[in-house]
């Protein structure tokens, strides 16, 4: 009975915020808190993956298994730091780091072919055969001047990655 | 966003009791084709110009990743059966006290008159339905007549137990053939509600525990009709059943739920078109209940069916307005799911609800990959059309498989 909210205090509301350097507001914490509780249904205080997929707009996402990878288990306070790469008051360098996050699944620090070749997988499903990935990784690569073989790093992405228009912004609900 | 055909059972922990959940097969006869009726209609975005690849092009997936963490955020699906939490207003020196009598009352005063008015209606009810339905059995048409009103009056108990206040709305429905009535649906009090003023038939799941009683008894004499939710041939048996009782006239009134769930009184999922191709008049009923005295949707997944009437029994009052609506038939170039969008978009604006595109079963099942691999085959296509622009070389021209 009443709201979810009073079970956050002022405490916990300022202590996630500053976990995610404030990059979202008091509001939007506590209605992430409200989101979080109504998907973490048996009140572990972290989502599962079958709680995730129960979303049917995230099951039918072609990169939920990648996002579930870095989402499922955690508790709320880091759950929020990794929404706040969408929020738009987030910064570039917070939102390459996610999306570097996304590729780099072995977590090495460096992304690889094999890793850009696995995304491109999960985008295009069954509707590429193999080798042409290969050629669109390839040639993508070669553009940019990189060996097909190559690493790379957090640097290389993000310098890639300054060209390109990012679309990564999320407003969440607050009533 | 669109509908989806379920494919994978979610796990044991999400699983409601196995009494409710649709069979799989039963699903896919349902998904199928408004699956294909959602995806035909959806507009189809105007692919990207750009001819060059560039790899900041390729690993760019801000927005892919964006509509997950949309979805993560807020989803119009699980908004469809969230509870509403009353506002606490007892929060006050002065209003905690009030707070507290209100209690004493529902709970001491209240409560107690309601179970005996709904023991004395039973032992009324109970006492003169029993012996008609044994001595009145060679005069059908005449013992029928006398078990609607018996079960319109047990019905009226149970809303005067609840002190419900219905306001009825439009013509009462007339004893027609060739009709049915169609209604959203939030508990199971709406049967009721809608029962007391007319002995409809239903079509149900067959309930455990003393509703299923209920069913097997009074609900049987009133023409209701079964699903067995894990044969798989059921539908046609259940479709066919459908068309022979509203052809009979001395049948009783049909009643279906095409949202095949309980939502919750702010949304409306999809329809299922069943009730839309009995080549039949369809009859909208709207209802809307008012939050303010009690939130009457049964979240199925949270409490048993006797909690909830617990519940609604202690409460101040079931407040609801019902709204029959003109009846519709359906247009010559309409198929059977325009149809069921049509009435359910009439229902919708009269109760104030809003649509929803999905599906009810979404509850029960995973979507199927049918969405997924439109959105990737889409992706497919632009990349191959991008590689094809920029070179000659015959191994690209190599269609997709």
């Amino acid at each position: 009975m009443g709201n979810t909210s009073s079970m956050l205090t002022q405490y916990d509301i300022e202590e996630v915020q500053s976990h995610c350097k404030g990059i979202f507001s008091q509001r939007e914490i506590i209605s992430l808190y409200e989101r979080f509780c109504i998907l973490d249904r048996s009140g572990k205080g972290f989502i599962l993956e079958d709680e995730f997929m129960a979303v049917p707009e995230f099951a039918l996402n072609p990169l939920a298994q990648r996002l579930l990878r870095i989402l499922e288990g955690v508790n709320f306070k880091e759950f929020v730091l990794l929404l706040s790469a969408f929020s738009p008051r987030a910064s570039f360098k917070e939102k390459m780091e996610f999306i570097f996050k996304v590729y780099d699944s072995d977590g090495d620090g460096k992304v690889t072919t094999s890793d850009i070749l696995g995304v491109l997988r999960d985008l295009s499903g069954s509707f590429l055969t193999e080798k042409q990935r290969e050629q669109v990784v390839i040639q993508a690569l070669d553009q940019a001047g990189f060996s097909s073989g190559c690493m790379l790093t957090y640097e290389d992405f993000v310098k890639v990655l300054v060209k390109a228009n990012l679309k990564m912004e999320v407003e969440v609900p607050v009533d | 966003m669109g509908i989806q055909r379920t494919g994978v059972k979610v796990s044991n922990q999400l699983r409601d009791s196995s009494l409710f959940r649709p069979s799989q097969s039963e699903v896919d006869l349902y998904q199928h084709d408004m699956e294909d009726f959602l995806l035909d209609s959806a507009a189809e975005p105007a692919a990207p110009h750009q001819n060059k690849l560039l790899l900041c092009d390729l690993l760019d997936i801000s927005g892919v990743l964006s509509e997950a963490a949309s979805a993560i955020v807020d989803d119009s699906f699980t908004r469809c059966f969230k509870s509403n939490i009353p506002e606490p207003w007892n929060w006050n020196i002065y209003l905690l006290p009030l707070w507290c009598l209100g209690v004493i009352v529902r709970y001491c005063i209240l409560f107690p008159v309601r179970v005996l008015l709904l023991t004395v209606g039973w032992i009324i009810f109970l006492g003169a339905f029993i012996p008609v339905h044994f001595i009145l059995r060679k005069h059908d048409h005449m013992r029928r007549k006398i078990e609607r009103g018996l079960v319109e009056f047990i019905c009226s108990v149970f809303v005067a137990s609840w002190t419900g206040v219905v306001k009825y709305h439009g013509p009462r429905p007339s004893r027609r053939p060739r009709q049915v009535f169609v209604a959203n649906h939030t508990s199971m009090i709406d049967f009721i509600i809608l029962e007391q003023m007319t002995a409809f038939a239903v079509i149900m799941q067959k309930h455990p525990g003393w509703v299923g009683l209920l069913q097997n008894t009074v609900l049987e004499s009133l023409g209701c009709i079964w699903f067995n939710r894990t044969e798989s041939k059921d539908r046609h048996v259940v479709g066919e059943k459908l068309r022979k009782h509203v052809i009979d006239p001395e049948s009783n009134l049909l009643l279906i739920f095409p949202e095949g769930t309980c939502v919750n009184n702010e949304y409306i999922v999809m329809f299922k078109k069943g009730a839309f191709e009995l080549d039949c008049t369809v009859c909208p009923v709207a209802i809307k209940y008012n939050k303010i005295f009690v939130d009457a949707f049964w979240n199925s997944r949270k409490q048993s069916f006797t909690m909830h009437l617990l519940r609604l029994m202690t409460s101040w009052a079931v407040v609801c307005d019902v709204w029959y609506l003109e009846p519709q038939t359906i247009r010559p170039n309409e198929t059977p799911i325009e149809f069921a969008e049509r009435v359910r978009d009439m229902i919708a604006k009269r109760a104030g609800i809003k649509k929803v595109a999905w599906d009810g079963y979404l509850k029960y099942y995973r979507p199927s990959s049918k969405l997924t691999e439109k959105m990737q085959q889409k992706f497919a296509e632009s990349m191959l059309r991008r590689l094809r622009t920029k070179t000659s070389d015959e191994d690209l021209s190599t269609s997709m498989e």
